[in-house]
């Protein structure tokens, strides 16, 4: 219900530009230029943005994934169950720290390692949000990736534990092929939040509309650029028309993210029930 | 390996010697010693892992209590902006954040927790309500900046209650409700399902079921997701920026009722935007002050329902 209220009011306020005669959808999501405001040549092409938005997400993963599972296998079962309730505490308190927080020590902090160890003239772009967003993510990936590691059977552990298994063989030939997508799932739940997040990559990636050649270079993202031109646009307005587009396209894409993420868990559980 | 290990237990009871040697009955062959050592560099490499998510946050905390220290005080708290927001405290912000947290945790506790208790006890597992759990998952992912535009839609503009608290604040609590209807529904389900089919028997209704056994040995679970909704409204920036928090609003030093609901207000996340991005010239310990103690504030509430969620399983008697 509050789904589709949200989807229908966002969606009014974007309507009236689709059927505008200015306005074209394939302009929209697969032109560079991002020209809002400007007086004589107005171009709303998004793919700059979907760009930035990608290219932070996809590095956010690279440096979260490996990290958010190695902490999940190593929560559920290489440590002992006092340090785990700790662990787990510690991951909790890091997911509540808020975005803003988050984005002002990429702004503050992160920005001047980064100019300072790769001699980057600005130290906020794609390197620094996706750092940011990374250790956002994490907490998530381990969190549901520890659930998905618990869900396999204890039977299976003690079967390959009673064959002499260590517990890294244990890992990597009977758990990880066992909670394949429960782990998938959690990456997925990880995408999702690092591609919805806002004030931490309005904070931290810089403010460049253009598609990225490096990662040092900044970017904007969907959802920063929504943040930071939403203000200004007069209310009804094509700009503030757009924006409202904008919002419905990365619903679109959350939307996927987390409903397949949803679909793997369900078949998870269908499967577990059979069995 | 695993041919290697056959081979080895193969040979060794042919060997007669190896046998009447004191060696101990489990020897480490070439092939155990390199499992062993597989383990030990995997727990190494793993524990790696879980420290490099947590030693920098430690770091990343500590700068900036250490930046932030020269400020911090009970003045900073209660007094309000001066020069332009480059100086003075941060009460306004303070006790807007109070106010969009209560307002909004006001309309969606209650809403969650009876939308939670019909669809765990009450509903039986049609369409319907296999779309209504889709949409209650789906809705907690949606991004922060989409609720800030349905907010502006739906609130200040369809229902013309314009830019203010009270717009920002049910913004906040359409954030806040599916994750609230998530952690009930969790809470319910714990409850044993032989609780509520011995209090049936007894000829109890289902509404008496649900007000004599099930609420009260789950309110503990309910009231730990709401409290972790608290930390998230407070710290939430992009669903109020657009929707009732400006950027500065004069109130004065240390009042506690200074907004009107159909009015705008100044809020903690709000302000730490505003001070590290909007606002030239800003005293440099300012924002660290504004960030440790939103920080704090939502760490405390947090720490508050995990401690509270600690105690609780403790006292569990099933």
């Amino acid at each position: 219900m509050f789904v589709l209220a949200i989807f229908f009011f966002v969606f009014r306020e974007a309507v009236p530009v689709l059927f505008s005669p200015d306005f074209s959808l394939k302009e929209f999501l697969f032109s560079t230029e991002w020209y809002p405001t400007s007086a004589s040549n107005v171009r709303y092409g998004t793919l700059a943005l979907t760009a930035g938005t990608f290219s932070v997400t996809a590095l956010a993963m690279v440096i979260a994934v490996p990290f958010g599972l190695g902490a999940a296998i190593f929560v559920s079962e290489f440590c002992g169950p006092k340090m785990r309730e700790t662990l787990k505490i510690v991951i909790e308190l890091l997911a509540a720290i808020p975005s803003v927080v988050w984005g002002f020590i990429g702004l503050t902090i992160m920005s001047k390692i980064i100019s300072q160890t790769t001699g980057a003239p600005v130290g906020v772009n794609v390197l620094n949000g996706a750092i940011i967003l990374a250790l956002m993510s994490v907490p998530i990936i381990v969190s549901i990736g520890e659930d998905a590691l618990k869900a396999v059977p204890d039977g299976f552990r003690e079967a390959a534990l009673a064959l002499g298994a260590t517990p890294w063989q244990l890992v990597y030939r009977v758990l990880l092929p066992a909670a394949k997508n429960g782990l998938l799932a959690a990456v997925l739940l990880g995408v999702g939040r690092a591609v919805g997040e806002t004030m931490a990559v309005l904070m931290a990636t810089g403010h460049a509309v253009h598609i990225p050649s490096g990662i040092l270079d900044s970017v904007r993202t969907l959802t920063a650029n929504i943040a930071a031109e939403l203000g200004e646009a007069p209310a009804g307005s094509p700009h503030y028309r757009v924006l409202f587009l904008t919002g419905v396209l990365l619903f679109s894409i959350t939307f996927v993210i987390n409903l397949s993420a949803d679909l793997v868990i369900r078949g998870i559980r269908r499967k577990g029930r059979g069995a | 390996m695993s041919s290697m290990e056959t081979q080895n237990v193969a040979q060794t009871p042919g060997n007669q010697e190896a046998l009447s040697q004191v060696t101990p009955r489990f020897a480490e062959t070439p092939a155990v010693r390199k499992k062993l050592l597989c383990q030990k560099i995997a727990k190494i490499i793993f524990g790696l892992m879980a420290a490099a998510m947590i030693v920098p946050l430690l770091l990343i905390l500590s700068y900036l209590v250490a930046k932030a220290w020269p400020t911090l005080s009970w003045e900073f708290l209660v007094d309000v902006p001066k020069r332009g927001m480059t100086e003075g405290g941060i009460w306004p912000a303070l006790i807007g954040t109070v106010y969009l947290v209560f307002i909004s945790l006001a309309v969606s506790a209650p809403i969650g927790i009876l939308a939670a208790v019909y669809l765990n006890e009450y509903a039986k597992d049609n369409w319907l309500n296999r779309i209504i759990n889709l949409a209650v998952i789906n809705l907690a992912g949606v991004p922060s900046i989409v609720h800030a535009l349905f907010g502006l839609g739906a609130f200040v503009y369809a229902a013309k209650m314009g830019y203010s608290i009270i717009s920002a604040s049910l913004t906040l609590a359409i954030m806040t409700l599916p994750v609230i209807i998530a952690s009930t529904r969790e809470a319910l389900a714990s409850v044993p399902i032989a609780f509520r089919e011995a209090c049936w028997n007894m000829g109890a209704t289902r509404w008496q079921t649900i007000k004599a056994i099930v609420l009260p040995n789950s309110i503990s679970g309910i009231l730990t997701g709401v409290i972790l909704q608290v930390s998230r409204a407070a710290g939430e920036t992009a669903p109020i920026m657009f929707t009732g928090v400006v950027f500065y609003k004069a109130v004065e030093r240390g009042t506690l009722f200074p907004y009107y609901l159909n009015e705008q207000c100044m809020a903690l996340s709000m302000h730490l935007y505003t001070l590290s991005t909007q606002v030239p010239n800003v005293q440099e310990s300012l924002p660290y002050a504004t960030a440790v103690v939103l920080l704090g504030a939502v760490l405390l509430v947090n720490a508050t329902s995990i401690a509270l969620r600690v105690y609780m399983r403790s006292r569990k008697k099933w």
